[in-house]
């Protein structure tokens, strides 16, 4: 980008600042950058508290606990322990997908199973009631391979000791009980919901289950971070076998409790989200020396560089399986881009999304022509930042924890020809005249993964960007 | 392969492939999950009568609810109003919540703010936070009000609302005059139709209180909760109007929540004027559509000299009678010949499709004013209600509906559930099936599991699109219902009849 219009860019961050209280634009300031080339990381702050009424689009650590890490195993009962809003708000909203089973009777994955909370809970402690419900699960749901008890706000406010509760249960039931401590309060948003969701997961099955006796190969990986949003493990693994390996377990994308518990046998573990499942890969190679990898399943451009990156950790035989792979998927992947590359060839892209998609989407938008222009995350870390500058482009604008009121002065400006961000964002952005896709749900679409998922991915764009509407929000008698 | 360019196939289609089937097959190997048969056995245990008395028997586990808490009315409440900015104190998880479930059902964006409740709030208090939050909120987005209601979090450490406000007037983060109404509306307490009584009242209070009231003959309306505001609002308005009656909507959402895309965005449109809002107090009534939506709002009325009445979500006839006889009557305006034969028209369809409807089985789901006024339509097309479910409906509410139910010979195996769930609903729809069920989204898993066909007609509703712009109250939403109804029977019927071919008729 010439230098001129990185300074236009570093005017419009100066401009939407000069609105804020000057405390908060000095705080708010911090979080946006224009990033330079060579750089090594994307210049913005990040993983701090958000700034009160300024309107974060960032959850909870109850969100990225239950709604992200836990909720997606289809074989456990997932109590959102507490009132009854946190649960109702996040039922059903991530389409985590689940095979080969019947809901209510072998997965909960689609139901809200809550305490809902009342005063005298408040009062009086929920540990009690935590212990009924427990017995009703047990009762309703007999099928169930476990319960995580996924703590809202007033569980750890009034000083409630589920861990004692999900403790002795769990010996009695000689059950998998876990306690989940994800209260929307603790941290500054999602990620740390992730962290301890994560630590829970070590804690309550990774290390009891380690000595557990696994028919392992050498071939075996586990898909780590993929939580099968519109069914995009399967397509993920659908290319991983094909190369040649086992994939001996999905987390927690339609995973089972028995997919966790054999995950320490995996050769190699595949972490498609780095932010929301780095800290059980760190565990795991530490404590069992599993090694993982980061690879990226979107475009044909990244799913090619991922395969032979995963293939690089085994023999020749999975080597050759990934060539076999890509050769296979080529043709089809080249009619996706030859179909939608001349439709949306020069678009620019303005993300705002959380994990890993703000840089992991961005060569799948290449691949079809496009260019993302600016990105940021809700609840990235430094080293979510770090790995952005090897995929994004000089001068892209770049946003950390972007409040409503940056979000839409910046396409205001920039007037983007597609944005990619959440449901919250969705309907304000079309109203500017501008197209939207949300990039957590998929829009209620998918797969994007894979080489079935890009097909997907190519089509939604171009359904998105090119649909006759966007040409009709000014009236002919007002259009100047 | 299973994908082609020619031919996309998304998730609707592409895992019913056979390479798909094969995957899921392997992955089987992995899952270590119960076996076909006790998956069998307990999917055919869950319809049992056995089972169904276990569900109704709980007491501490809540399954698939259908209720949403209580700062979810408050914001829907709030946004009603004219350039007034939605402000949560508490964590901010629970905004990001609201605003999404309310943009899920409207298709429409949902400004409201939080104040980032975290860690060291909950241990020093979050008066830094809404000082903060209430400085930014002014300054950004420029609101001539802010409702603050409370999460959780502020409730549970008791944060004291009212020393905080007039801190932060004192340091300048709101003018002193500015209005900052603060409800209580704790996840914990009610529902999301007392969360939205709190924040009225308290929006009236903040201009009511201390003043003088000089009575006129102006009527306020309280609309309540009501997923289909938009179309309602308007729809009341437009009745209101035929009247000829002077009248403030006490929180009409109609206009935030069906904006245009004419390339402008407007966080905040339309919405009762805050000048009317101080000039209801001198209103001759207070008229509430949702009873269960406006109790502690009625009160405040009557305490300030107002007449009262209310209503349970008026659908069809004889509510929409008694509620345009009960305008009459406070306004002493007679009811217009133009709705009058509105009414003749709803009279004429529910006649030409009587036959239809005659005898049909419901059960019914949601609110308790939307199950209440649901209820009285159904029996008034001759139709059967067989389970009338509220989550958030109590005993009151439940001696209503019976007394309702007794009046008419249609309501005779009608059974009345309040505080239960929709698992309980499940099992209660697999031992005593109705034909039909009416309710919101959440009913789709009802449907698919127990093969009942499901109308939507009730907030939230996430996998339709739009209908929540057209009107269900008075004669013309009566005829919207109506005609719901009606295409699912038929539609229903169709499906069938083709099945053989016989029957399958062009003329119904």
């Amino acid at each position: 980008m010439d230098v001129e219009a990185k300074a236009a860019r570093k005017a419009l961050i100066a401009d939407v600042l000069s609105e804020y209280p000057p405390k908060t634009a000095k705080k708010r300031g911090k979080h946006l950058n224009v990033f330079e080339e060579g750089d090594t990381d994307c210049g913005v702050k990040s993983n701090i508290k958000s700034v009160p009424g300024v309107m974060t689009v960032r959850g909870c650590a109850y969100a990225g606990a239950k709604g992200v890490v836990w909720g997606p195993i289809k074989d456990v009962v997932h109590v959102s322990h507490g009132p009854v809003g946190c649960g109702q708000y996040s039922w059903g909203q991530r389409r985590n997908y689940v095979s080969g089973a019947v809901t209510g009777v072998n997965s909960w994955v689609a139901m809200q199973v809550t305490s809902d909370y009342q005063e005298k809970d408040i009062v009086f402690g929920g540990d009690k009631k935590l212990d009924k419900v427990i017995d009703e699960i047990e009762s309703m749901f007999p099928l169930n391979h476990g319960i995580s008890v996924m703590s809202e706000c007033p569980v750890g406010l009034i000083g409630d000791d589920i861990e004692a509760v999900a403790k002795r249960r769990s010996a009695q039931l000689g059950k998998l009980i876990a306690p989940v401590r994800c209260e929307g309060f603790r941290g500054v948003s999602q990620s740390l919901g992730h962290h301890i969701a994560n630590d829970v997961m070590r804690d309550h099955i990774v290390d009891k289950s380690a000595g557990k006796e696994f028919d392992g190969t050498p071939y075996d990986v586990l898909i780590v971070g993929d939580y099968n949003i519109g069914g995009d493990a399967w397509a993920s693994r659908m290319l991983i076998e094909e190369m040649g390996l086992r994939v001996i377990g999905q987390w927690s994308g339609d995973a089972s409790v028995a997919e966790v518990e054999h995950g320490v046998h995996a050769k190699l573990n595949l972490i498609h989200c780095y932010r929301s499942m780095n800290y059980i890969c760190r565990h795991m190679e530490e404590k069992y020396g599993v090694p993982w990898l980061e690879f990226n399943f979107f475009g044909p451009t990244r799913i090619a560089r991922s395969l032979r990156a995963i293939a690089e950790h085994f023999d020749d035989r999975i080597k050759e399986g990934a060539e076999r792979v890509i050769a296979k998927y080529a043709p089809m992947a080249d009619a996706v881009i030859a179909k939608y590359r001349p439709r949306l060839e020069g678009k620019k892209i303005m993300l705002y999304v959380g994990g890993l998609r703000p840089r992991h989407v961005t060569d799948a938008y290449g691949d079809l022509g496009m260019e993302v222009t600016a990105t940021g995350y809700e609840f990235a870390h430094a080293d979510d930042y770090q790995r952005t500058t090897k995929y994004i482009k000089d001068g892209t604008l770049v946003y950390d924890d972007a409040s409503e009121f940056e979000l839409e002065k910046f396409i205001q400006s920039i007037k983007p020809d597609l944005v990619g961000s959440g449901i919250k964002e969705k309907y304000g952005t079309q109203k500017l005249g501008v197209p939207f896709r949300q990039m957590h749900s998929w829009d209620y679409s998918g797969p994007y993964h894979g080489y079935d998922g890009f097909a997907v991915f190519a089509r939604d764009m171009d359904l998105a960007i090119n649909n006759p509407v966007w040409g009709m929000h000014k009236a002919p008698w007002k259009a100047a | 392969m299973p994908q082609s360019a020619e031919r996309i196939k998304d998730h609707a289609t592409l895992f019913n492939e056979p390479e798909y089937r094969a995957l899921f097959e392997r992955k089987k190997a992995f899952e270590c999950g119960a076996t076909a048969e006790e998956v069998a056995k307990q999917a055919e245990y869950i319809n049992s009568w056995e089972y169904r008395e276990k569900n109704l028997a709980r007491e501490a586990l809540t399954v698939n609810p259908a209720k949403a808490c209580q700062p979810l009315g408050a914001v829907f409440a709030a946004v009603g109003f004219e350039r007034t900015l939605a402000f949560n104190h508490g964590s901010q998880g629970c905004t990001a919540y609201f605003r999404s479930h309310l943009a899920r059902h409207f298709k429409e964006p949902c400004a409201a703010v939080s104040t980032s409740m975290t860690e060291d709030a909950a241990v020093f208090g979050g008066m830094q936070n809404l000082v903060d939050g209430l400085s930014n909120a002014y300054t950004v987005y420029k609101p001539n009000m802010i409702a603050i209601s409370t999460t959780c979090i502020a409730e549970v450490i008791g944060d004291d609302l009212t020393s905080f406000i007039q801190k932060a007037r004192r340091d300048g983060s709101i003018p002193e005059n500015f209005p900052a109404p603060q409800a209580h509306t704790p996840s914990f307490v009610g529902s999301h139709v007392t969360g939205y009584d709190a924040m009225v009242k308290s929006v009236l209070n903040t201009f009511w209180e201390g003043k003088t009231r000089e009575p006129n003959a102006r009527i306020n309306i309280v609309p309540g909760f009501d997923g289909f505001a938009v179309g309602n609002n308007r729809e009341l308005k437009r009745m209101l109007a035929e009247f000829g009656i002077d009248y403030t909507l006490i929180s009409d959402a109609s206009d935030v929540f069906d904006t245009p895309t004419d390339g402008t965005y407007r966080m905040f449109d339309g919405g009762t004027s805050l000048e009317a809002v101080a000039e209801a107090l001198n209103s001759k009534a207070t008229v509430a559509m949702q009873k269960y939506c406006s109790e502690k709002t009625l009160e405040l009325a009557a305490a300030v000299g107002q007449e009262t009445a209310s209503f349970h979500y008026p659908l069809g006839i004889g509510a929409t009678d008694d509620l345009l006889m009960k305008l009459s009557a406070l306004s002493g305006k007679p009811i217009p010949a133009s709705l009058e034969k509105e009414r003749g028209r709803l009279v004429d369809a529910m006649a030409d499709s009587s036959a239809w409807l005659h005898g049909k089985t419901y059960s019914v789901f949601g609110d308790p004013d939307f199950v209440y006024g649901m209820t009285r339509f159904l029996l008034e097309m001759g139709a059967e209600p067989i389970h009338l479910l509220s989550t958030n409906g109590g005993r009151e509410w439940e001696a209503e509906m019976k007394t309702l139910l007794a009046a008419s010979p249609y309501g005779a195996r009608a059974q009345v559930w309040p505080g239960k769930d929709l698992w309980a609903m499940r099992s209660l729809l697999a031992t005593e099936p109705s034909e039909f069920l009416i309710g919101s989204s959440y009913g789709k898993y009802l449907e698919r599991d127990l093969g009942i066909p499901l109308i939507r007609l009730a907030f939230p509703i996430f996998d339709r699109h739009h209908h929540h712009r057209f009107p269900t109250w008075g004669y013309s939403g009566g005829l919207r219902v109506m005609i719901a109804i009606l295409d699912k029977i038929l539609d229903v019927l169709d499906v069938e009849t083709a099945k053989t071919g016989i029957s399958f008729d062009l003329v119904r």
